[in-house]
């Protein structure tokens, strides 16, 4: 039997596409990347879970480096994550401005009185508007804001221990610094 | 060669036609049916961005039906489908077209096939033209198979 390197370029080209497909195996499908960082925080006008007769706007984004948290009563990972939040809500680390997301006013305040209020303020988005606008595809997700009301960081599932101290937190501290 | 310009100048074409065709579409006042007939078009194009690969005119999920909402909200406000498409796209990224678009970092994607056909077919010609100039085997003819007896023969004795 001659032996080639002929012979061999099929073997080659299947070890090529098994590197490529273990690559790709490393990857989640669903974290997509925002289309939003350093552009503008969307512009909105929705009502407060809390009061429906007073509409939240970006004026609460507006000087100050802020969290926005996209959750819903419905979503199971948000569960997991919600200690996390009213941990941070308590030691003042950073203002949460909360999105209720396709929910009703009923079942988000019925799961905030469970688990505690660590929102500033909830914006209530029941027909997704914000959400949208905000390229959402699931809950939680989380948005860090700067003073300018510029998105500069997405953040998709919970936020753990870990991501807070090795990621956000430090982002936070540099944003804080800027003018 | 000239059948590629050919090709691309067709598809700029039909590309552009449809266009036009639509912006008129969006000016005049809409019906209902015209609106449904458009988002049906549009949403057939969009991903659902929480299924991966159904259209979001196809899904059940809530953020789909949120969507089509928001595509039928667009077009009553006057949008073209192309801006109601890229509406979409300033927010979910290319990720929310079905049909990637040809584009710097998918020009493999869309060219892949045509070269590996071009590269095939080089291939089999020539393949075919060495296999042409090998010499080609014909049966012995009947002087040439007995000469051949004999010396099997001959060697058959030998040893």
């Amino acid at each position: 039997m001659k032996f080639t390197l002929k012979g061999l370029f099929p073997l080659l080209v299947f070890f090529a596409l098994c590197i490529a497909f273990a690559y790709g195996l490393t990857k989640d499908p669903r974290e997509l990347p925002s289309q939003l960082i350093d552009r503008p925080f969307p512009q909105f006008s929705l009502p407060d879970l809390m009061d429906e007769t007073q509409l939240l706007d970006n004026s609460y984004l507006q000087g100050q480096v802020t969290l926005v948290n996209i959750f819903g009563s419905w979503c199971v990972a948000c569960d997991q994550e919600h200690p996390m939040l009213v941990k941070l809500s308590r030691n003042g680390e950073v203002p949460i401005l909360g999105v209720d997301w396709r929910d009703t006013r009923e079942d988000g305040l019925r799961w905030l009185a469970r688990g505690g209020n660590p929102y500033t303020r909830v914006i209530f988005d029941a027909e997704s508007k914000l959400a949208i606008d905000l390229g959402v595809t699931g809950a939680p997700e989380t948005f860090l804001v700067d003073k300018k009301g510029q998105i500069r960081y997405k953040h998709i599932g919970p936020i753990t221990e870990k991501v807070w101290q090795e990621t956000l937190k430090p982002l936070i501290v540099s944003m804080e610094a800027e003018q | 060669m000239r059948a590629f310009l050919v090709f691309v100048l067709l598809f700029t074409f039909t590309v552009f036609g449809q266009a036009t065709a639509q912006q008129s579409a969006a000016n005049a006042s809409l019906s209902e049916q015209e609106i449904e007939n458009r988002a049906h078009k549009i949403g057939e194009s969009l991903r659902c961005v929480v299924c991966q690969n159904q259209s979001i005119d196809e899904s059940n999920a809530p953020l789909a039906a949120d969507m089509r909402v928001m595509v039928r909200e667009r077009i009553r406000g006057g949008d073209t489908n192309e801006q109601v498409i890229t509406f979409m796209r300033d927010r979910y990224g290319d990720f929310v077209l079905l049909k990637p678009p040809l584009q710097a970092n998918t020009v493999l994607l869309w060219l892949a096939p045509f070269f590996l056909l071009v590269l095939f077919l080089v291939w089999y010609v020539v393949q075919a033209k060495r296999k042409r100039m090998a010499p080609t085997a014909s049966p012995l003819s009947d002087e040439e198979q007995q000469q051949f007896q004999k010396l099997s023969q001959n060697q058959g004795g030998k040893s």
